[in-house]
């Protein structure tokens, strides 16, 4: 339970940061905040011959809002972000999801960053983003690109970066986010990682009836997974019904390939996403529902 | 930049309990291990290894943190507290007092990263529920209380110090 030798580099600024990248990308690796990476290295699923320890650029540890777009940077403490006024104001859902990261003992060191470039297929902030548009904001020697969170993670713990690219921040776009949220999650012990996870984002008009309906499921395929449009079309323009949730969840999970390991079976997995889709879909409605009626 | 070749050693800075110390250490050397094998601070305990039981927690820069999950190279100009600090403190004999009291703990192995947790907690969380000291202490296992004794005791210490204020 040691990791094997490497060579430590501590960069102190994104320039520094890059070059070490260009130079070593293919045979290193990022260290952030390390509270997946650290346990990979001491069970030994992983050797690296060098490590980029981020921690100390601090230029990307920040939280700011610039043209309705939520800013976010690579290093920001999990913590931080539970901490945040901004986020505790312009997005309740990310505010709610960050409770379920790991513990508060592992999200004073965990990043925002070091989580979505983990792309774990059942962890909270890479499902969180997803549904709320964000875009992935990357960065190497050459060139700055953005990607959109959709076209970002490819399979498990795989996304569409290259070996001298950096995530350096999260962009989420903050107007026009739906009234009604809701992230519900089922772990073994409440922090750990979630067996499945769902959350949903919902308008509704005066009349009650829903106008505007997103959904997305970690846990349940190789990636978390956004509702196509397509799926979600039944209940757009009515009230909720039991039914037609029922009919949205078997279409939505239609093409979910979840696997079994010892802490659940692939039917288990699939069983509580249906359970979970329809949790959350009744608490965005509730939640949009008393935003909407008028005082 | 520093850096560091893989079979060599980097000096660092730090302050542990209150005391300075600038030594040299191996890029791969866990913190946990760094305490307890170069400092000889053996009262941080060491359970999984991979983030999990807790029993490894200390404080950073006022934060409490898996110590098993971070390398000694990166406290390099950071404070750091471990248990040892903590009993020469008065909250420190708040909470051994109400450990005692309320049993709890048993063989003692998850104690000393409870408590560390517990530090943080109380310093942020001046009326702290039930629910919320649950909440901080699923980050811990512990296999002997059952840990009804150690809420209970959490809660007391909070209560006290809430009193006082
Ligand atoms: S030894 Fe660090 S969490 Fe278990
Ligand atoms: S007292 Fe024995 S593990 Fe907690």
């Amino acid at each position: 339970m040691k990791p094997s030798k490497f060579d430590y580099y501590r960069p102190q600024t994104l320039e520094e940061t890059l070059n070490l990248l260009a130079n070593y990308g293919d045979e290193g690796k990022i260290l952030a905040g390390g509270q997946s990476f650290i346990p990979i290295l001491n069970m030994r699923m992983s050797e690296v011959d060098c490590l980029i320890d981020i921690n100390n650029v601090k230029d990307l540890d920040y939280i700011k809002i610039e043209e309705d777009i939520l800013k976010i940077g690579t290093l920001t403490r999990q913590r931080s972000l539970e901490q945040s006024d901004l986020v505790f104001d312009k997005l309740p859902l990310l505010r709610e999801t960050c409770e379920f990261i790991g513990h508060q003992q592992t999200r004073n060191r965990g990043t925002v960053g070091g989580s979505v470039v983990h792309a774990d297929p059942s962890a909270e902030l890479p499902l969180v983003f997803l549904i709320l548009g964000g875009k992935a904001i990357i960065q190497s020697e050459i060139e700055t690109r953005e990607t959109e969170l959709n076209d970002f993670f490819l399979t498990y713990l795989t996304t569409d970066m290259m070996p001298d690219e950096l995530l350096t921040s999260i962009h989420v776009p903050i107007s026009d986010v739906p009234t009604g949220y809701a992230f519900e999650e089922i772990s073994r012990r409440h922090g750990d990682f979630a067996l499945v996870s769902a959350v949903c984002l919902m308008n509704r008009n005066i009349s009650g009836k829903i106008t505007d309906l997103r959904l997305a499921i970690g846990g349940v395929d190789a990636v978390p997974m956004l509702a196509d449009e397509e799926d979600l079309k039944p209940l757009i323009g009515k009230h909720i019904e039991e039914e037609i949730i029922d009919e949205i969840a078997e279409s939505v999970l239609e093409m979910a390939e979840p696997d079994g390991d010892l802490h659940a079976s692939a039917e288990y997995r699939m069983h509580i996403a249906k359970v979970l889709i329809k949790k959350v879909m009744k608490k965005a409605y509730l939640r949009a529902e008393r935003k909407e009626v008028p005082n | 930049m520093q850096q560091v070749k893989s079979n060599e050693k980097m000096t660092i800075n730090t302050k542990v309990n209150d005391k300075s110390y600038e030594v040299d250490v191996e890029p791969r050397k866990l913190l946990s291990d760094f305490l307890r094998e170069d400092l000889g601070l053996t009262g941080t305990h060491v359970g999984c290894e991979h983030g999990v039981c807790g029993a490894c927690t200390i404080m950073i820069d006022g934060h409490a943190i898996r110590s098993c999950l971070m390398f000694a190279v990166q406290i390099d100009g950071s404070e750091v507290e471990t248990i040892e600090g903590l009993q020469k403190k008065e909250l420190g004999l708040e909470l051994k007092e109400a450990f005692s009291k309320h049993h709890a703990l048993q063989c003692g192995f998850c104690t000393a990263g409870i408590l560390m947790s517990a530090v943080e907690f109380l310093y942020e969380e001046n009326h702290p529920t039930e629910k919320e000291t649950r909440e901080m202490l699923s980050g811990h296992l512990c296999r002997c209380t059952g840990y009804e004794g150690i809420v209970s005791a959490i809660q007391e210490v909070a209560e006290k110090n809430n009193e006082g204020r």
